[in-house]
């Protein structure tokens, strides 16, 4: 299974196919999230209409967090197993995981001074949200500072697999830590506690990004494979002249 | 058990040699720190409320600056090479260079604490607690701050990529170490903190130089 995937030609091919299709499934659900979210639900009775920036904010963090995790089991598998396009892959999807979060980080600003009256506090929540977005710029900074682009996959899948311990805790921060921000209340125990209007934008929402983040991943991995055949076709053209 | 120490006698030997390497991390401290009441105003109960705060800052930043040599010379001049060729495994050399970095960054740091802990004039409740919680972190610092010091090497970028590395994995440790400190100064028990932080410890204890260790291993493939 894992093998079969390994080959950078049989992924070429398979992405071409799936490229047209992720982007048309971004584009519907976050047309029908976003008509649903900013139109049909209701305003909430005690947020008013900034309740509206969750649709964005939830989806963002949740994203954040899903693609740190994806990261992760893609360096695992790029360090057990050496294969390619797992490495590839993890390179591939920091830069998005690192847009979400600074979106999630960014939206919850926007909500926070109406509703908290302050743009940023220091709860624990926000914090562990923070520190993931410097573990992703570290990544990035780390898988592009050698020379020897091998070197730079390698020393920051470990460095993924290190930072992996602050999921937990940003999950777990908002009953661990009884702060400011609220704990979850749709995936949680019991089921979800917010009425089926306004969890069925979210969940599109959350949809859409999904979507979104595996067309983006699929160009992203694209673009790598075509660089490194550049890279190498440059390399021999060296050589031959030489 | 022989060779371990022999490689902690060669790193000491050299820091001591070099001379002031080792003292510039504790002068950096103590600079750090100073610059504070300068900066914010020799207003005596805002320099004891921040005390705390300020001491183990400077700490995680003399211990990361230091952290940029742990490997960087050995790897230069070859000497890791022979020192993975040796019959101790990978690991056990990075433990006993994480043991010198410590001795030699450290403890001076957690003997330097309590004279800032005074010119920040700080509570005397704290002191002891502060004393506590840097030995039950540094030792952490070290041992987090030695995965990043192996990761970077070879990359010619030291310092500035080992602080994006390293200080959001330092974070934790200072979130305890300060609050243990405030809670002795408030009259609060402190042994929550003090669990969480030799918790801290006991867990990058083995976790830490596995994965130095393996990000060594692909530095010198």
């Amino acid at each position: 299974m894992i093998q079969k995937f390994a080959s950078p030609a049989r992924f070429m091919r398979l992405s071409q196919v799936l490229l047209p299709w992720m982007a048309g499934l971004t584009v519907a659900f976050a047309a029908v999230g976003l008509y649903l979210g900013l139109v049909v639900a209701p305003a909430d009775y005690q947020q008013g209409e900034s309740v509206r920036i969750m649709y964005i904010h939830v989806p963002a963090a949740w994203m954040a967090l899903f693609c740190y995790a994806a990261m992760a089991i893609a360096a695992a598998v790029g360090l057990i197993w050496k294969h390619p396009l797992a490495d590839l892959a993890a390179k591939s999807t920091a830069p998005v995981g690192a847009a979400f979060t600074f979106l999630a980080l960014f939206t919850g600003a926007m909500w926070g001074k109406p509703m908290w009256g302050t743009w940023w506090v220091w709860d624990a929540r926000l914090t562990s949200m923070l520190v993931l977005f410097f573990l992703y710029l570290g990544y990035i900074a780390l898988v592009n500072a050698f020379d020897n682009p091998a070197r730079g996959i390698k020393a920051s899948s470990i460095l993924v697999l290190v930072g992996f311990v602050n999921v937990p805790i940003i999950k777990f921060s908002v009953e661990w830590w009884n702060t400011l921000h609220q704990p979850a209340s749709v995936l949680k125990i019991g089921g979800p506690s917010i009425h089926s209007s306004m969890l069925w934008p979210l969940l599109l929402m959350a949809l859409a990004f999904t979507a979104y983040y595996l067309w983006v991943l699929l160009l992203r991995l694209r673009g790598e494979i075509i660089a490194n055949k550049v890279r190498v076709l440059r390399l021999r053209r060296v050589h031959g002249q030489a | 058990m022989r060779r371990f120490w022999g490689i902690v006698r060669r790193d000491l030997r050299l820091a001591l040699r070099q001379g002031m390497d080792s003292l510039m991390a504790v002068m950096f401290f103590v600079i750090a720190v100073v610059l504070f009441p300068l900066g914010v105003g020799p207003e005596s109960n805002i320099l004891a409320r921040i005390a705390a705060g300020v001491i183990w800052v400077a700490a995680l930043l003399a211990s990361m600056l230091s952290l940029e040599r742990l490997f960087e010379t050995d790897f230069e001049d070859g000497s890791l090479e022979l020192l993975s060729l040796m019959p101790l495994p990978l690991e056990a050399v990075v433990m006993a260079k994480v043991t010198a970095h410590w001795l030699t960054t450290g403890l001076p740091l957690i003997v330097a604490a309590p004279l800032l802990a005074v010119l920040m004039n700080m509570d005397g409740g704290g002191f002891s607690v502060l004393v506590l919680a840097l030995i039950l972190g540094t030792p952490s610092l070290s041992l987090v701050g030695a995965v990043g010091a192996a990761l970077i090497l070879g990359s010619g970028r030291g310092g500035m990529l080992l602080s994006l590395l390293v200080l959001p994995l330092f974070i934790p440790v200072l979130i305890f170490g300060v609050s243990a400190v405030d809670a002795a100064i408030t009259g609060f028990p402190v042994r929550a903190q003090l669990l969480i932080l030799g918790a801290f410890l006991l867990a990058a204890l083995p976790l830490c130089p596995w994965t130095s260790a393996a990000a060594l291993r692909q530095a010198l493939e």
